[in-house]
């Protein structure tokens, strides 16, 4: 890998992101659009028709691929790819559009992020029975399994985890966009009904419908577009064996985000992240995700992941916030979308546009997703001239 | 000689107190029934019976299979076929179901002794399970209970040795079920019992007395089918033998009317507390009645280590409700049947058949690394196509992590979800008969063929893990 090809060669001049939450009123369309041209008037585009060069789309379910964001947003005769990677869906989309600008093929490029997931009658994950493995147990299922072992090497235990869902419902509070605003209490997320052990209702993100958009330009280009641009420093994605058949995993963590941590850090000169990276975006599908985020991604040590919960670090006032628009657990999860949709966040926070939930002056800021079994992990850095 | 070189049983985790059939409050150490779990059937339990009879055997050395109940999941698919692949037999095994009779399980066992005999095989394994239903609060459902059991038959030197027997055949409406209908019935039984079940045992215990020139008492235990307590105690007497003394306990209130299962259950259960020397009777009824004498042979010693009836009866969860019960039967449809779906591919299941059914995981050649399911591609060393299967179902494992999914689509929620090491692969498993109190880091499971869901309308079936209930030193099989 060459750690310097992309280092801040792409800029993010413009973003969008639809209001995320159960859209029964809204097409995967309608979506599309509302961040697309949100992200065109950000950027100050005239003439997307022409601007755009090439488009990158992420989505877990599509209903048409790459189709459904070329025709809702007229964008053809140019190269348009979707990209599908589990929950770092959005992330990679994202990756593409970086790597298109960074070789010099392109001068702009779109990406976008979406998924609509409420279209399909259930309120859980769908159970697509196909064979006798691995079968009937749930996302939560899955994402738990680290629970028993973590608690019982570590001390740590529900109380932690619920801390992690009452700050992110907080938190969701003050962003406009996000689904669930409401804030709520330690005993409420420790009473809620079980969905699997640990994970109680308020320990899950919630599935809803969302889409959110990039536009990215060389360097160069930038300042024509906006003085306040936000640089690409690095992007990486890694892939790990399911955990649940890796015969080396130790259930202390997920080694997908260690992976992905490891390219970045690489790529940014990144050593001592804590104090180097200023706000995060993290993947809190379910509260323990978050927690194992910390550590695997270097915030804190593994195991100390408790008393930093404890002691405010990741809270809007701590020394390194996370999940500043209240992360999955408010917005939910439309799986392509939310990659895109925590880089928007990471965006508003370094151009100083995040309002209430503003972070005190942040130059350099990560995303993480993590998804499947799980065995995918995206991480994106960008950071401020 | 010909006869049974082996034994083993199984009788279902959870027991069905009878109080509780119409809505009434449980009785502490009142009567009950064994019910096999949502995840069980006929066959599973046969399966679970002959891993009881197997142990210490040679599996390789099984020429054949003979599953006999009247409860096959399926009406066209051996069911022989999926306890040969389940229990990891030859390919050039010989199957067969022996079914619509409550005298299946004995038709079976004289199939095999015959064929031993005859020389065309020398082990053949005889596996009887049922899961016979009556409708719902009707009195023959308070009867009726689930169990299985299994015989190694074959030559050499054998714990029982089968001196004569006797049959009779005889055709009445007594007992039915015909195709769609998931329940039993039967005509009044006072008809049932006089001219069915009492006329035929007779004749056919009094024709292998005949033939033997023996009389009851020359026998130290008289196995015997019985529909009901009374009928049961009434027709030892009536055939002369004395039921506090000879008479082996036919499990009602514990087990219920096992069906085809009954008397070769009392069978394993008689077989558990035998001597060499001690000579057995044993009588089946259906459809006319099988009579056999047996002979208890030195070897019996050997067999001590067999879970059989003793061991199962131990062993129990209770449901908390009839209506858990009647979920379980799948006589109440809920949301999960929904979606189902389409069902597994067949196609994904012939590939995966050594490794989803036989439980075979693969060993590398190159550094041993024990993986599944099935790679081309080491995880470890990388090396492409060295490996070597290895059979896991015999294996104890230990329970690596674990969750309680309360969202997964089960009767009984919640599904247990473990990561469990065996032989040193991972395997993604549910986790069955237990109570999730039991369920801790570390726990050693053994493994259990069971139903993982029903999509598609067919038993679908996989290894599932359980408290391995057994002290450690017992725990290879």
């Amino acid at each position: 890998m060459n750690k310097d090809a992309i280092r801040d060669k792409v800029a993010v001049v413009g973003m969008g992101c639809c209001k995320f939450g159960e859209n029964w009123d809204k097409d995967p369309q309608d979506m599309i659009v509302e961040a697309a041209y949100e992200a065109y008037a950000d950027a100050g585009l005239q003439d997307p028709q022409k601007q755009i060069e090439a488009v990158f789309c992420g989505a877990q379910y599509p209903s048409k691929g790459t189709a459904e964001v070329a025709d809702a947003l007229k964008l053809y005769d140019r190269p348009v790819s979707m990209v599908v990677n589990y929950c770092a869906t959005g992330t990679d989309a994202f990756r593409y559009g970086v790597f298109a600008v960074a070789s010099g093929m392109y001068d702009t490029v779109l990406v976008v992020g979406f998924d609509k997931p409420k279209d399909r009658g259930v309120s859980g994950p769908s159970v697509a029975v196909t064979g006798v493995r691995g079968l009937p147990a749930t996302p939560a299922g899955w994402f738990s399994h680290c629970a028993a072992r973590y608690f019982d090497t570590f001390g740590a235990g529900r109380e932690d985890l619920a801390k992690i869902a009452v700050k992110n419902h907080h938190n969701g509070t003050l962003a406009p966009k996000s689904m669930l605003k409401r804030e709520i209490t330690v005993e409420e997320a420790l009473n809620a009904r079980m969905i699997s052990w640990p994970f109680g209702l308020y320990d899950c993100a919630a599935q809803s419908d969302g889409a959110a958009a990039a536009i990215l330009t060389r360097r160069e280009l930038a300042k024509g577009f906006r003085d306040d641009f936000v640089l690409v420093r690095a992007i990486g994605i890694a892939l790990a064996a399911d955990p649940k058949e890796d015969p080396d995993f130790d259930f202390l963590r997920w080694k997908p985000t260690e992976m992905a941590a490891r390219q970045v850090y690489e790529q940014a000169g990144i050593t001592n992240p804590r104090k180097e990276i200023h706000v995060a975006q993290v993947h809190d599908c379910f509260t323990l995700t978050e927690l194992l985020a910390y550590e695997d991604l270097g915030f804190c040590e593994k195991g100390s992941a408790k008393e930093h919960i404890a002691s405010g670090t990741f809270e809007l006032g701590g020394e390194l916030p996370v999940n500043t628009d209240g992360g999955l657990k408010t917005f939910g999860h439309p799986t392509g979308a939310t990659g895109v949709r925590m880089i928007y966040e990471n965006y508003k926070q370094l151009q100083g546009k995040a309002d209430k939930r503003q972070v005190k002056n942040p130059t350099v800021a990560l995303s993480h997703n993590i998804g499947g079994a799980p065995q995918a992990c995206g991480v994106c850095i960008v950071a401020l001239p | 000689m010909a006869g049974i070189i082996s034994y083993g049983a199984y009788v279902p985790y959870m027991r069905l107190p009878l109080a509780t059939i119409a809505g009434g409050k449980k009785v502490e150490g009142g009567p009950e029934k064994a019910v096999a779990n949502w995840d069980e059937d006929a066959l599973t339990m046969a399966v679970a019976a002959a891993i009881d009879c197997l142990r210490g055997h040679d599996r390789a050395t099984i020429d054949g299979v003979l599953f006999a109940s009247t409860s096959f999941a399926f009406k066209e698919k051996q069911g022989a076929t999926i306890i040969a692949k389940a229990l990891d037999l030859r390919r050039d095994v010989r199957t067969a179901d022996i079914g619509d009779s409550l005298r299946a399980g004995t038709g079976a066992l004289r199939a095999a002794l015959d064929a031993v005999r005859a020389g065309s095989a020398s082990r053949v394994l005889v596996v009887v399970g049922d899961t016979r239903m009556a409708s719902p609060r009707s009195a023959l459902e308070a009867n009726l209970g689930d169990a299985a059991a299994a015989f190694l038959v074959g030559d050499g030197d054998p714990a029982v040795t089968i001196e004569d027997a006797y049959a009779v055949t005889d055709e009445m409406i007594d007992v039915w079920r015909t195709e769609g209908d998931p329940f039993v019935h039967a005509w009044e039984d006072r008809f049932v019992i006089d001219h069915g079940y009492r006329t035929n045992v007779r004749e056919a215990v009094r024709g292998l007395l005949a033939k033997l020139d023996r009389k009851p008492a020359d026998f130290t235990r008289l196995v015997l089918y019985g529909p009901d307590a009374r009928s049961h105690a009434a027709l030892a007497r009536e055939l002369g033998f004395d039921p506090s003394r000879q008479l082996q306990d036919a499990l009602f209130g514990r087990v219920g009317n096992a069906g085809a299962a009954a008397a070769p259950l009392q069978l394993v259960a008689a077989l558990e507390t035998s001597k060499p020397g001690d000579t057995l009777l044993l009588a089946s009824y259906g459809d006319g009645a099988d009579a056999l004498a047996l002979r208890v042979e030195g070897p019996i010693a050997g067999l001590s280590d067999r879970r059989g009836v003793r061991w199962h009866l131990e062993r129990r969860g209770e449901f908390p409700s009839y209506d858990m019960y009647i979920r379980f039967r799948q006589l109440l449809s809920t949301e999960n049947d929904r979606r189902a779906g389409a069902g597994i591919s067949a196609t994904k299941h012939f590939r995966d058949r050594d490794y989803e059914i036989s439980l075979h995981a693969q060993k590398c050649r190159k550094c041993s690394q024990v993986q599944y399911p099935h790679q081309r591609v080491c995880f470890k060393c990388f090396a492409k196509d060295e490996f070597d299967h290895v059979r896991l179902s015999d294996r104890i494992g230990t329970l690596k992590s674990f969750t309680f999914d309360n969202f997964a689509g089960s009767p009984n929620p919640p599904l247990v979800a473990t990561v469990t090491d065996v032989a040193g692969a991972r395997l993604y498993l549910q986790m069955t008969d237990v109570n999730p109190k039991e369920v801790k880091l570390d726990l050693p499971v053994e493994l259990v063929f069971r139903k993982i869901h029903d999509a598609g309308g067919t038993p679908n079936y996989f290894w599932k893990c359980t408290p391995a209930r057994t002290a450690p030193e017992e725990q290879t099989r």
